[in-house]
């Protein structure tokens, strides 16, 4: 009863109400492409790219820029596509050529926002920029009217597209041969991806984004065989545990992005002992 | 009108030429095996032919109606597909995906294609199993069946039964047999010299110079003769 005390008194601010929204629509859309990304090897794209936008919002709050965003999304968007273009025909190899992006990106980043930042905690804020620790509980409405559309375009887009991101995650080869756009969807995958890392650095952090694109897809994958069943299962697994972490973290106090992450591995690794009996039986 | 005419084509990739002067026509009913020994071309060729790399001089001329999209394919097994989740259904039905340019979803009519050659490919009672836990012939049915719901006019077979147990193997040429007799033409790139004689109409054949021609042209030209008799030393000395 005092939990259930506790929550309804924390759920009648505001700001906790946002955050809670905002959560359960990041925690759905990084879900839906992680079953894509993680059967084309791209997991580490994700990763790559979150760092690339960790750069961009360190130059971003040196110029003092009020909206971020402005400077994050397209920033984010290009290295999308810049990493996908260089995977297919590469001098240096895909994975090493995310490494390679990703750790520039944080070091210039942390570096710039050492030398120039104005804020007097500079550890703080790269620490919540890289483990998103409160940035979830000081949304403006603003922010949350702008994550809601952005999940909701995400969510239209994926849908719409469904059949097609089947299609090329399966065979690129069949599909491209048999007409299919393959390289036009690609390139959709790609900018969907730096769509939801932008959304999702919000809840989770740079460092973490990761997770929130993995764990839902591999879950899935251990207790389910086809195509559809294993996406929705990723969704709904990614929110059940977003939600969790995220009322742990209000009533333990923990920071969120790492509560949430956790949650998400005792939730794998529950699937997978779940997985390995239902195959032994 | 032949389906395909390549003449004088020259292919391989931006720097490096594989094959040159190739020179072939595939007709409506034909059944081509493309023989030759490994790093020859043949993959580089098959790969020309389905408009997935440009060939580097010459032209692949489509006729009788045949679009570029109109050819099917059937390769071979990616890493990514081991231990991808997808129902067979699913897959069979991406097949459709080809003409439907950027039309959604599945219409009524795709899910009867999909049906009517999951059933061709006997593999209807499979319909809704996971793909990765099927077997290596039953795993290339589906993707047959996936390649006809692209097209029924021509189908490219990359070595459609490598990994495959003696039985299999002679079921999966059966099938494709019955395909090629039923109205659709078959490329096939291939190993398998006996299976090749057996079944084909023409070949194409890629190593000290490129022939074209019937299958018993094959067998009276010099190159033929030199091939066959590798092929039949080289199993000789396995037997050995």
């Amino acid at each position: 009863m005092q939990i259930l005390n506790d929550l309804s008194l924390y759920f009648s601010y505001p700001f906790v109400r946002y955050a809670v929204i905002v959560g359960v629509l990041i925690a759905l859309c990084s879900s839906l492409l992680g079953v894509t990304l993680v059967l084309k090897r791209f997991s580490f794209i994700g990763d790559g790219l979150s760092h690339v936008a960790f750069g961009a919002i360190s130059i971003a709050s040196i110029l003092h820029l009020a909206d971020q965003m402005i400077l994050v999304l397209p920033v984010t968007v290009i290295s999308a596509i810049v990493l996908l273009k260089s995977g297919q025909n590469a001098k240096v190899k895909g994975d090493a050529a995310i490494a390679m992006i990703s750790v520039s990106a944080l070091a210039l980043g942390y570096m710039l926002m050492n030398v120039f930042s104005a804020s007097a905690n500079v550890s703080g804020d790269v620490c919540s920029t890289l483990f998103g620790s409160t940035s979830i509980l000081t949304l403006t409405v603003t922010e949350v009217w702008l994550c809601a559309i952005l999940s909701i375009v995400v969510l239209v887009v994926f849908v719409l597209f469904y059949n097609k991101i089947f299609a090329v995650t399966f065979d690129e080869n069949f599909a491209k041969a048999c007409g299919t756009k393959v390289n036009l969807y690609n390139l959709l995958i790609a900018v969907i991806i730096a769509l939801i890392i932008v959304i999702a650095m919000n809840l989770v952090g740079s460092l973490l984004i990761s997770a929130l694109v993995i764990f839902p897809a591999l879950s899935a994958m251990r207790l389910f065989k086809s195509f559809r069943s294993v996406t929705i299962f990723s969704a709904v697994f990614s929110v059940v545990c977003a939600l969790a972490g995220m009322l742990i973290s209000i009533l333990a106090g923990t920071p969120v992005g790492a509560t949430i992450v956790t949650v998400d591995l005792g939730g794998y690794a529950l699937c997978a002992l779940i997985g390995r009996v239902a195959r032994r039986s | 009108m032949a389906f395909l005419t390549c003449e004088h084509l020259s292919i391989g990739y931006e720097d490096r030429e594989v094959l040159k002067d190739v020179s072939f026509v595939v007709n409506p009913g034909d059944y081509v095996s493309i023989l030759g020994e490994n790093g020859a071309g043949k993959s580089t060729l098959m790969k020309t032919v389905l408009h997935l790399i440009k060939p580097l001089s010459g032209e692949i001329e489509l006729g009788d109606g045949l679009r570029a999209d109109e050819i099917g394919y059937l390769p071979q097994q990616t890493f990514v597909q081991k231990d991808f989740p997808a129902s067979v259904w699913e897959i069979v039905l991406s097949g459709c995906q080809a003409r439907k340019g950027f039309h959604p979803f599945y219409t009524a009519a795709d899910k009867k294609a999909a049906e009517t050659n999951l059933k061709k490919m006997h593999m209807s009672e499979y319909k809704d199993s996971c793909y990765r836990e099927l077997s290596g012939g039953q795993q290339q049915r589906v993707l047959l069946a996936r390649a006809l719901c692209a097209t029924e006019k021509l189908l490219v077979l990359d070595e459609p039964v490598s990994g495959l147990d003696p039985l299999t193997t002679k079921q999966l040429y059966k099938l494709i047999a019955e395909l090629n007799a039923s109205g659709v033409t078959i490329i096939m790139i291939s190993h398998d010299l006996a299976a090749s004689l057996e079944y084909s109409s023409h070949i194409l054949y890629i190593g000290d110079g490129i022939f074209f021609g019937t299958t018993e042209e094959f067998e009276d030209s010099e190159k033929g003769k030199r091939f066959i008799g590798r092929k039949g030393e080289k199993k000789d000395a396995n037997l050995k």
